[in-house]
């Protein structure tokens, strides 16, 4: 899970960016740090040779000089900030090979649902893309917030009951990544990761045949089946029935996951994530 | 839900036995040690006969002075309590690698969320207040601060808030949302218990006190300097505790408005920041840290200030481009209300938002950046002496650079894009609260503490501690740093990637020695109050202090000054003494004056034992009781507004008798230094 061992575009980029930016500001910050321990040793007072000048509390030149370093690495890291954000908007696609793949996902308490609308079918806790590809990800909640991310592909973005975001990645490389939520989002908030299986792009659709044969089906009740706070170990996968159900969820046609069932009516509640040890 | 209430619901509302956690060990034991202790220092207080020093002179005293003391007080015992918090954290990541460690997410989400309310609200907050009340009006050469009562009203509220989240530990629960209680988990659908209640209602209630305290602070800043105290002569200290204090002002009514607001959804039923009816969570992300950034600059302001003096004294030189730190802590004023969306880049906002927030927050990193440059040139030149102050400052300059690069780093939206939330962010804050806010605590501390009590703190115990602490901090948190890079989340209870595990294990040994920092701390406050005979001060200027606060006795009297000083320049009680040697100081007795102090007061005692009443109720829905705490309350208010005497007077042979002692002792140190 290594930031700096990037398996994808948007990831590249993102740890270029954070690379360059430490340099950039390194360039300032050791001369200074290096100052601070020299100034602070050569004026120790018991060094007789360092002169004392008590009267050195004001220089024009020096002023112009500090407060225009900073400025300068804040005017060049601005110009970093502001090209960066526009080139890796989240929103915006990121071109790949073959056809691109549209993925829903939904947080849910405590597991990650992906739905392949155009594929029908859906999974729990493993996101499997095919190498190469646009992936165009939806994206919304169950019920409380949670954030989508695979540190290995790049950018993360919320996940928000009511609300759909937009997220674009691509996995440049076949194997095996990890996902999980970075936002907590409750007692079972530490099993939300989730396995990345990047696959070859012609591998992809024996996969989609493969799952798409079985038994289970995700419809409104299995799905509020699934939303019941929880933690899922097996990778559950699914047939679509409905391919609007992400719509449904996100417009709330589905109502939000419940929370924790209240069996004690005092000051803890026990929650559904008895499980959870 | 029983269809009509019971007595037991009425009087007792959702509290029964159930709310004692019996079946968690570790609560129990810590509230039952604690139980114990407080129960222990009661005893010997009323034994010993103590208890009427306690009631006249501190719990009912108005003298800042005395409040401020009191503040730091509570800071440094609610620094155990988080610090406790942060050791079980440490211990649980340590080891919950493949096992769920020993704590179960119930018990550590409310730790973590304990950990960051105690450290933010109850440790940081009062002790920079404490710091600000003890010493700012001794700055500006003036007898008291504009409010006093209120001044106690404001330490009190804040000593019930620490109450109530102490008290979530053996009564019910605390919440386990994280300390801002993000909706929709801190709504009642996800959060059904009084977890969330605890921390909202100890926050409305502490946040009423900060409140007061800040507008108190201003308005001494603004209205109370002495003669000649122009606003370009005041101290750097007082500066940034105006900026700081505007900052209160403008940014906690906005965290009481959220939090009534969340408070609003839970008790009846709204819909501000639910799921469903168009409640909107996103709302609460920005109001929240429209609070929450400027808050950051509300304690590390102070700071600025403190290592300002620190440095400029222990250099004996003025502080380096004065005009120039002016404006910087100014600027910083201001922008940090500019910039609160950089917490939540990932939230979807376009690459326009997202960039011109990015560029605002480093923005801030200009004015904060020239504070480095001028305490390093302050420095230039200087004859720089290493006592522990010293040391806690260039400690800071060192540690808070580091912060400041990483702060800047996640201010780079798509460099935040793969950190936010991480434990990069994690040890990013820690880096910049502990290095800059803590350490500036912990300057102000030794560097005041003679002022406050007549002697000085020991060296060596105190050097220890700092360079405990200075390594500890590097040891805990870089490892953080690296684990963040390794793409590990905050907040993880247990966690299967065997490459994070290294590094949780190095951070729990810097937790260690973290703590060998701590205990220094304590055993420096030991041996320092049984030396204090060798240790005393009794010239009042025991650094060689360049601000008023030196001018006077230590402990000053309750009057501080037996005269208005006045003030002909910055560093005004350096002049005198320049002018004084040169004068040979020689001049006539003084014709002393009676002076007029504020009569001690319970209100606030009183009136924050009603709110923590009331505070309780609310959290247990015990409503007769809510009426009653809001009544008394209320009534506090009535009396005092209805007091006869609010003054006494100290005739002036008193204050002749207690400044002649000051004076006798100043002159023999002037003449010794003139010597010299």
């Amino acid at each position: 899970m290594n930031l700096l061992d990037p398996q994808g575009p948007v990831a590249a980029a993102n740890s270029t960016i954070l690379i360059d930016s430490v340099f950039i500001m390194l360039a300032i910050v050791v001369p200074t740090i290096v100052a601070i321990l020299a100034f602070a040793f050569w004026f120790r007072a018991s060094n007789s040779k360092a002169r004392y000048q008590p009267d050195f509390v004001y220089s024009g030149r020096v002023e112009m000089v500090v407060w225009s370093i900073p400025a300068l690495t804040v005017i060049l890291l601005g110009g970093v900030a502001w090209i960066g954000s526009h080139q890796l908007d989240p929103a915006a696609p990121v071109p790949g090979t073959g056809s691109p793949v549209r993925i829903q996902a939904v947080s849910l308490d405590w597991k990650w649902l992906f739905i392949y609308p155009d594929q029908r079918i859906a999974t729990v806790n493993t996101l499997t893309v095919p190498a190469g590809a646009e992936l165009n990800f939806q994206l919304t909640s169950s019920s409380v917030m949670n954030t989508f991310f695979i540190p290995q592909l790049g950018s993360m973005i919320y996940t928000m009951n009511g609300m759909v975001t937009k997220l674009n990645l691509r996995a440049d490389n076949e194997g095996k990544l990890k996902g999980l939520s970075a936002h907590f989002s409750g007692d079972g908030f530490p099993d939300m990761m989730f396995d990345v299986n990047v696959i070859s792009p012609l591998a992809f659709p024996d996969w989609v045949a493969a799952t798409a044969k079985t038994d289970a089906v995700l419809d409104e009740a299995s799905y509020k089946k699934l939303m019941q706070q929880g933690i899922e170990k097996g990778r559950p996968a699914y047939r679509l029935e409905d391919p609007r159900l992400f719509d449904l969820i996100a417009n709330q046609h589905i109502p939000p996951g419940p929370g924790p069932e209240l069996i004690s009516d005092a000051g803890r509640p026990h929650s559904g994530g008895h499980d959870a040890r | 839900m029983p269809a009509v209430p019971t007595v037991e619901a009425t009087m007792l509302g959702k509290l029964d036995w159930s709310a004692i956690p019996f079946d968690q060990p570790i609560p129990l034991v810590a509230g039952a040690v604690v139980l114990v202790a407080i129960l222990g220092v009661l005893i010997w207080v009323v034994v010993k006969g103590h208890l009427p020093y306690l009631w006249h002179e501190w719990i009912t005293s108005v003298d800042h002075k005395r409040i401020g003391v009191m503040y730091i007080l509570l800071a440094s015992v609610m620094l155990l309590r988080g610090g406790s918090d942060a050791i079980m954290m440490r211990i649980q990541q340590a080891v919950a690698y493949q096992s769920q460690g020993y704590l179960p997410p119930e018990h550590y989400n409310q730790i973590f969320s304990a950990h960051g309310t105690i450290m933010i609200f109850f440790v940081a907050m009062p002790f920079v207040i404490g710091l600000m009340n003890l010493v700012v009006p001794l700055q500006l050469g003036v007898r008291d601060v504009a409010f006093p009562t209120l001044n106690s009203v404001g330490f009190w509220l804040t000593a019930t808030g620490a109450l109530l989240v102490n008290l979530s530990l053996v009564i019910g629960e605390f919440a386990r949302t994280g300390w801002l209680a993000f909706p929709p988990l801190s709504e009642l659908s996800y959060s059904p218990g009084v977890g969330v209640d605890y921390y909202a209602w100890s926050l409305q209630i502490s946040g009423v006190g900060t409140l007061v305290a800040g507008i108190n602070l201003v308005t001494t800043v603004l209205k109370l300097r002495t003669k000649g105290m122009n606003y370009l002569r005041m101290p750097m200290f007082c500066w940034t505790t105006l900026a700081s204090n505007l900052l209160i002002v403008a940014a906690f009514p906005i965290l009481t408005a959220t939090l009534a607001m969340l408070l609003l959804d839970r008790y009846l039923g709204f819909h501000f920041f639910t799921n469903e009816a168009g409640g909107n969570v996103m709302m609460f992300m920005n109001l929240i840290w429209a609070w929450g950034h400027p808050e950051v600059y509300i304690l590390v302001l102070p700071a600025f200030g403190i290592f300002s003096e620190v440095v400029s004294t222990f250099s004996g030189k003025a502080l380096f481009g004065y005009r120039s730190m002016v404006l910087a802590t100014m600027a910083i004023c201001v922008i940090s209300f500019m910039v609160w969306l950089h917490h939540f880049f990932t939230m979807g906002a376009g690459p326009d938002v997202n960039a011109i927030f990015g560029i605002a927050s480093m923005i801030i990193a200009i004015p904060t950046g020239v504070k480095i440059y001028n305490w390093l040139f302050t420095m230039y030149g200087g004859r720089i002496r290493f006592a522990t102050p010293m040391l806690w400052s260039v400690g800071f300059m060192v540690t808070f650079i580091i912060g400041g690069l990483t702060g800047v780093l996640l201010a780079v939206p798509p460099a935040d894009f793969m950190l936010h939330n991480s434990m990069f962010l994690v040890a990013h804050f820690h880096n910049v609260i502990i290095g800059g806010v803590l350490f500036g605590a912990f300057a102000g501390f030794e560097y005041w503490f003679p002022k406050a009590f007549g002697f000085r703190l020991d060296e060596r115990w105190g050097k220890a501690a700092f360079w405990f602490t200075f390594l500890g901090f590097f040891v805990t948190f870089i490892p953080l740093y690296v684990a963040g890079m390794l793409g590990m989340t905050r907040r993880m209870q247990h966690y299967d990637v065997a490459a994070w595990r290294p590094w949780m294990i190095v951070a729990a040994f810097g937790m260690a020695v973290l703590t060998i920092g701590v205990i220094c701390q304590i055993l420096q406050l030991v041996v320092s109050i049984r030396n204090r005979e060798a240790l005393r001060d009794r010239t009042g200027d025991p650094w060689d202090g360049r601000s008023l606060e030196w001018a006077t006795s230590s402990p000053p009297p309750v009057f501080n000054f037996a005269f208005n000083p006045d003030v002909r320049g910055e560093d005004a009680y350096w002049d005198m003494k320049a002018r004084a040697r040169q004068q040979s100081l020689e001049h006539d007795a003084p014709e002393y004056r009676d002076i007029e102090m504020p009569r001690n007061s319970p209100t606030g005692f009183v009136c924050a034992f009603f709110a923590t009443i009331m505070g309780f109720a609310l959290i247990w829905h015990i409503w007769w009781m809510v009426i009653l705490g809001g009544l008394g309350a209320f009534a506090t208010f009535v009396v005092f507004a209805w007091r006869d005497h609010d003054e006494y007077v100290i005739p002036a042979e008193e204050v002749a008798r207690i400044d002649r002692v000051n004076l006798e002792e100043r002159r023999s140190l002037v003449s010794m230094a003139g010597a010299i």
